[in-house]
């Protein structure tokens, strides 16, 4: 005999529930008529959102000499040459299916975002983060951490060896549940360019139903969180391949005379 | 000359929340070590991240990056160094003066950075913010010192608005910045459109 899944106490917050409000955000946006590419920061399906956003408009500051206008270097100390192989951090393999994750950093000009710190972070193919705080009920992995690093090269590219991380319960509704996804953390050649963002894998059947992917309203703009499954970037017998460029937004850092 | 911008064409990639689970790849422990090791000019900037309901958050990260005391934006590498045999983390080299630190912030919401002070014409922190909650990080400016009339920023701000832009001296001799997303006395936050 099976035992039933627990049931949802009255009041809760149901999956119903954020289907709603998910579909009435998308609604009002496309009422607006205004493109927003990025998420907005009063996003109530996400509802670590609602304390956590400022009520007050941006103040929009055009200062060519702000500092802001330049950025953090990173070099080879700030890497080592296992950063970029998630698999290759413990004793063992890690359980899980292998992956690769390549693709280019570019700025909106199309220029190659090159030498800059480039950090992920993930679950494992379990779906468990190597935290404390997450008590999903899922195996720790003791061959894998889940955290790795490096620079873009010349033309902008960076690779990632890891294992596809699994999807994830949390606790923003009853039944929610994270889309398998990597976590990304960029650097840009100004400080206005950096980039905290979420990359995901394509065909998720979790897309619709998750507030944080949804906070992007704009199709489009969604759309480029998901990374393509290119077979030319598998490898036989070995590991699966995805391709997933970024672009960095921002006003870049103002070329130099000695640039060009 | 007015440098021609180039066209944008590339649609931008958005951002998305740093979650809560980024606490064993992003901290490092001596990323808020900016002075060199024993500077004499030293001094250190902290505060507490708030949330609208005037709580602590503990699940944010903090960053800076300022000119140096000499002026320059050069930077350097070496903000968060890692050893060459397991991969962890290892100390800065104490000697060069990168520009750029991350802090955590603690269970009780707190950060702070060791830095050295920037110069009187960018007498401020670069600050960017990212926590659990927040879909996409927010820049503000912790000025150190009140740099009177004459700033682009600070002029265009009433008074009360200026205020949570300017770090507090304590007694103790630190700077005191406090960033509250939201709220009475919420924080100034920037945005920096094309130019
Ligand atoms: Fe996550």
């Amino acid at each position: 005999m099976s035992t039933a899944p627990p049931s949802s106490p009255a009041g809760v917050l149901t999956q119903q529930d954020i289907d709603r409000e998910i579909a009435a955000a998308r609604k009002a946006y496309q009422a607006e008529g205004v493109p927003r590419q990025h998420p907005a920061r009063d996003y109530p399906p996400y509802r670590s959102s609602t304390l956590r956003h400022p009520t007050r408009a941006l103040v929009s500051l055009r200062d060519p000499e702000a500092a802001e206008l330049r950025g953090p270097v990173f070099g080879a100390t700030d890497v080592t040459d296992l950063d970029a192989d998630l698999t290759r951090q413990h004793h063992g393999e890690p359980l899980g299916e292998r992956i690769t994750v390549t693709g280019r950093v570019l700025d909106r000009a199309g220029r190659p975002v090159a030498g800059q710190l480039l950090e992920i972070w993930q679950a494992n193919a379990s779906g468990r983060y190597a935290h404390q705080r997450d008590q999903h009920r899922a195996p720790l992995d003791p061959n894998f951490t889940g955290s790795g690093r490096c620079l873009t090269a010349a033309d902008g590219s960076y690779s990632f060896t890891t294992i596809k991380p699994g999807p994830y319960p949390w606790r923003n509704h009853d039944n929610a549940w994270r889309p398998a996804h990597i976590h990304f953390s960029l650097f840009g050649t100004a400080f206005t360019q950096r980039l905290v963002t979420q990359m995901y894998f394509p065909g998720d059947p979790l897309f619709r139903y998750d507030p944080i992917l949804q906070s992007v309203t704009d199709s489009a703009a969604r759309e480029r969180l998901v990374a393509a499954y290119e077979h030319d970037l598998s490898r036989s017998e070995w590991s699966l391949g995805y391709r997933w460029d970024i672009v960095l937004d921002g006003p870049a850092a103002t070329l130099t005379e000695e640039e060009h | 000359m007015a440098q021609q911008l180039p066209t944008p064409e590339h649609p931008l990639t958005p951002a998305q929340t740093i979650g809560p689970f980024f606490g064993y790849a992003l901290p490092h422990p001596a990323g808020g070590d900016i002075a060199p090791v024993g500077h004499p000019d030293a001094v250190t900037v902290h505060g507490t991240v708030l949330d609208g309901a005037g709580q602590p958050v503990p699940d944010a990260v903090v960053e800076t990056w300022q000119a140096a005391p000499d002026g320059s934006l050069d930077g350097a590498p070496g903000s968060l160094p890692r050893n060459g045999v397991d991969g962890g983390p290892r100390p800065r080299n104490g000697v060069d003066f990168t520009g750029f630190g991350r802090a955590c912030t603690d269970a009780a919401g707190h950060w702070s950075v060791r830095t050295l002070p920037p110069p009187a014409d960018r007498p401020y922190l670069a600050v960017c913010v990212f926590a659990r909650g927040l879909t996409h990080h927010l820049f503000t400016r912790a000025y150190l010192t009140d740099p009177g009339p004459g700033d682009l920023l600070l002029d265009d701000l009433d008074a009360a608005r200026r205020d949570t832009l300017i770090a507090r001296r304590q007694p103790d001799g630190t700077h005191r910045f406090d960033i509250r997303l939201q709220g009475e006395k919420e924080t100034v936050f920037l945005d920096f459109p094309e130019q």
